[in-house]
């Protein structure tokens, strides 16, 4: 099958970047999305000029770094798949195909299609833990958690931090993130000392980082290769209400 | 060189309680004058990193990801091994060292195998005080799983992306010591060189991969915990930039390589499907509790349908082969059966290099929906990569590279033979042997990283903390630091014709081809042979555009195929030089006449622990003979 290829360059954070578009031919159905990438890129390398830079690493659906936004949609069709999972025959033969990077003011972007999500990481730093030290827990059976609570909690916890949810948001919103991350940890017994301080810091961070608000339109749900819930996002917004309105310590 | 493992006296069962009672530690005081390096965010770097951090040490961790949780550890799927006995099934610390010995076909050292197995409990009672979810009984207990190679069951899980919540566990950790200020993470940071000083490991030169920029770091103590070498396949289960760069620059600088033959070829992954292929995605070995592996009796049944072929037309060969272990049997023993089914013409699919693993009869028993919820996420997985449902159609499988038992040589205390540099997880090769069994890859860098290192790096730390912080204007710097921009500037004057990822593919042809699951002296000559070649056309041909400064993504890459084509060499010298079969190491000229491994105790019971001798010289083979104390050396049976 052949494609053309519009596809997203920008140089560095300062360039202002455009799209060029290019030709692959004589693709394979089975081929991945980002085999069809290694193969375009493999052209331009043969012609002397620099590859397409993305994010990728396992291509297994996991690590969470391939971030393309393709046609208008977070990691491209098909629902629940990320970036790398994403296979060419669902592409139809001579079509344009549109490659994007995540844009979101918070994720500057780096360079052509990868794009700076640190401010995941720093959000997570503002309290997405329980405060344990090696060597100081009890035996793992002492804690007993039921089955539905272990499940809800692994559901969340599912999230790969890939930053389609914001992608897909029109506000820039990180809720669906965020609220996945308070998740896993409110639903277990092991997270419920620091629940409330962990919920107002880590929304606090959010905001900081420049993330908008959530509207409700469940994009973010929709577009998650994970189908993290948005129902996450009302337990982040009852927890963080109580927090505000009650003192964390009497919370705990 | 004589190699001291530094084994603690006293029985197996007590070395480490005396060896941690005896050891010498830092002053909680004095470890703030203390800076540590770690390279790499896997699970084994990313608990070392918060431990240390929790300790009070001054730790900087370095990755290449864009983020420390998104470190290849983050795709094992399948469980971690502990010896809890929560199953009431006899389990103990001494039947999960015994498996892992036995599966690693005694070649591996008893004193840190036993060591794992004892602090496997705690690495289990630390990961679910963390929040890890893992899967529990409606009782509210945790539940466990049966891997290869075991007859018990003590593998925990959290369906199928165990890999991702424990890493994801280390990583919440990791965040609250960079909240506190106790460790800095630098990502998007490859590490190009060791700086050694006195002989001992000073500090690390770090290229920055978006801005490109060279610099120089100095530490007390430095800790590679980059992973394995499976990527010299080219097409393997590790994630792309999965490299063997740390490793390769520590073992130039005068750290042994340890084993470097040892490969593990997973029995379950999904097949190649054609030339663009660029990785290869595993199936957990989870799947063997319930899945049937098959191929048709009859040549002629290899196109057909498999749902309509009857049932006394399949071969379950692993269960013809091995009735005792049946498809549960070690990952080195399915992935050869699964070749020679292959290879006589009885593989499956359109290339003919697959077999099945059909879940129809386990849907029959136990009902498709306790299947969702065991294997679900791998199920999806499977169909949105080949199309095919396997609830109601068999997976096919193929063995590809996955894990390398083999890396730096390491003491009891995960010290290589550099002083001050220390190897962690699938970087070092110490306790697998010679293959290692499923869902102890994620036990052991857990076991490094919470347990073991915290506890051996104050035993040399106790006098170095005496040194005030290292200096980075030393001449060892300046000459580490000219010679990592020397080598990237001779890549970038190559502007050859060939891309990274085509020599990149050779080399992979002539590693799975030559050294892959069945070596013999003939092959391995031929790949000394054909790397050689390679190796020159890749350093006068390869093409890397753009430049030096800023980013550059096949530089990055030219160097770590240059680095592998340097290791495959290493590898093919080693499997030339153990002319024994043992474990995943296969030699032809070296097998029971039923096709086994045929080990040779008498004059292979060693560790070769290669030390290099400079450019275009021969390595020097070092031995550490293994001792069995405890275990009685057998042929490995799973019939």
């Amino acid at each position: 099958m052949n494609y053309t290829l519009k596809i997203w360059r920008q140089k560095n954070a300062a360039d202002s970047g455009s799209f060029v578009s290019y030709k692959v031919e004589n693709i394979d159905g089975e081929t991945s999305f980002l085999e069809m990438m290694d193969v375009l890129n493999q052209q331009l390398v043969t012609r002397g000029e620099e590859p397409v830079a993305y994010d990728h690493d396992c291509r297994e659906g996991v690590c969470g770094m391939c971030s393309m936004y393709i046609n208008g949609r977070a990691h491209g069709p098909n629902e629940l798949t990320t970036t790398c999972q994403l296979y060419m025959r669902h592409f139809k033969n001579g079509s344009t195909i549109i490659i994007e990077p995540w844009r979101a003011k918070p994720f500057p972007v780096i360079k052509d299609l990868m794009v700076d999500r640190s401010a995941f990481d720093r959000i997570q730093q503002a309290g997405a833990y329980i405060s344990m030290n090696a060597g100081s827990a009890p035996d793992a059976n002492n804690i007993m958690i039921s089955k539905e609570a272990a499940d809800a909690a692994f559901e969340a916890a599912e999230c790969i931090g890939c930053g389609a949810c914001v992608a897909a948001c029109k506000n820039s919103s990180a809720s669906l993130f965020v609220s996945a991350k308070l998740a896993q940890f409110a639903l277990l017994p092991q997270g419920q000392v620091e629940r409330y301080q962990r919920t107002l810091n880590m929304v606090q961070a959010m905001d900081a980082e420049g993330f908008g608000s959530c509207s409700n339109t469940s994009a973010c749900e929709a577009e998650c290769p994970k189908g993290i819930s948005v129902k996450h996002i009302a337990m982040m917004n009852r927890d963080y209400l109580k927090a505000t309105m009650c003192s964390e310590k009497v919370m705990s | 060189m004589k190699l001291d493992a530094k084994i603690p006296e006293g029985p197996l069962a007590e070395k480490w309680t005396n060896y941690r009672s005896y050891t010498h530690l830092v002053n909680p005081a004095n470890r703030r004058k203390v800076d540590i390096i770690i390279i790499g965010t896997g699970l084994a770097g990313a608990s070392a990193a918060a431990t240390l951090g929790e300790a009070g040490y001054n730790v900087k961790v370095f990755c290449f990801q864009d983020s420390p949780r998104r470190a290849h550890s983050i795709a094992a799927q399948g469980g971690i091994n502990a010896s809890k006995n929560y199953q009431n099934d006899s389990d103990s610390n001494y039947r999960l060292f015994y498996d892992t010995v036995k599966g690693g076909d005694y070649r591996g050292r008893e004193a840190n195998t036993y060591r794992l197995a004892q602090i496997s409990g705690a690495i289990i009672d630390q990961c679910v005080a963390q929040g890890v979810p893992f899967a529990r009984e409606y009782g509210g207990t945790l539940a466990n799983r049966s891997f290869g190679g075991a007859q018990v069951s003590r593998t925990f899980y959290a369906s199928g992306a165990t890999g991702q919540q424990l890493l994801l566990g280390c990583y919440s950790e990791l965040n609250r010591q960079i909240r506190k200020g106790n460790v800095k993470s630098y990502t998007r940071h490859e590490m190009l060189d060791i700086v050694v000083i006195d002989g001992k490991a000073r500090g690390v030169i770090i290229r920055d991969l978006v801005s490109g920029e060279i610099s120089r770091h100095s530490a007390h103590a430095i800790v590679l915990a980059t992973g394995g070498y499976g990527n010299v396949f080219y097409l393997s289960t590790n994630a792309m930039a999965s490299n063997a760069t740390a490793a390769w620059r520590a073992y130039k600088k005068g750290a042994f390589f340890a084993n470097p033959c040892y490969t593990q070829i997973h029995p379950t992954c999904i097949p190649v499907s054609g030339e663009y292929q660029s990785k290869l995605t595993l199936m957990s070995e989870s799947l063997r509790n319930d899945g049937r592996i098959w191929v048709p009796k009859n040549k002629e049944d290899v196109k057909k349908d498999p749902r309509q072929i009857p049932e006394e037309d399949r071969d379950y060969y692993l269960e013809r082969r091995y009735p005792a272990f049946g498809n549960l049997v070690p990952r080195d023993v399915a992935s050869r059966a699964a070749k020679e089914r292959c290879d006589a013409g009885y593989g499956v699919g359109p290339t003919g290099f697959a077999v099945y693993l059909d879940f129809k009869d386990a849907i029959i028993r136990l009902g498709e929906d306790l299947i969702r919820d065991r294997y679900g996420n791998l199920f999806e997985m499977y169909e949105r990569i080949t199309g095919d449902n396997p609830y109601n159609y068999p997976m096919r499988i193929y063995p590809a590279s996955h894990y390398t038992m083999g890396g730096l040589w390491v003491d009891y205390e995960l010290g290589t033979t550099i002083p001050g540099l220390y190897a962690l997880g699938e970087a070092n090769f110490s306790d697998h042997g010679a293959n290692r069994l499923g869902a102890s890859s994620l036990m052991q860098c857990l076991a490094d990283g919470y347990f073991v290192l915290p506890a051996t790096i104050s035993n040399y730390l106790s006098e170095e903390f005496r040194h005030p912080a290292i200096p980075i204007d030393n001449p060892a710097f300046d000459q580490a630091e000219k010679e990592v921009k020397e080598r990237i500037e001779k890549l970038m004057a190559i502007k050859g014709s060939q891309s990274v990822d085509e020599l990149h593919k050779k080399l992979g042809r002539i590693v799975w081809n030559y050294i892959g699951l069945s070596r013999n002296e003939e092959k391995l000559t031929k790949a000394l042979q054909l790397i050689d070649e390679l190796k020159k056309e890749f350093w006068t041909d390869v093409k890397i555009p753009g430049s030096s400064k800023g980013m550059n993504i096949e530089l990055e890459k030219a160097q770590r195929v240059a680095d592998f084509l340097e290791l495959a060499a290493l590898m093919a010298k080693d499997a030339l030089n153990r002319k024994e079969s043992c474990g995943a190491h296969f030699r032809e000229e070296s097998q029971t006449e039923d096709g086994e491994a045929k080990r040779d105790d008498e004059h292979f019971r060693y560790v070769a622990a290669w030390e290099y001798a400079g450019e275009d010289k021969e390595p020097i083979l070092n031995k550490e003979p293994l001792e069995f104390e405890n275990i009685e050396l057998k042929t490995r049976n799973y019939k």
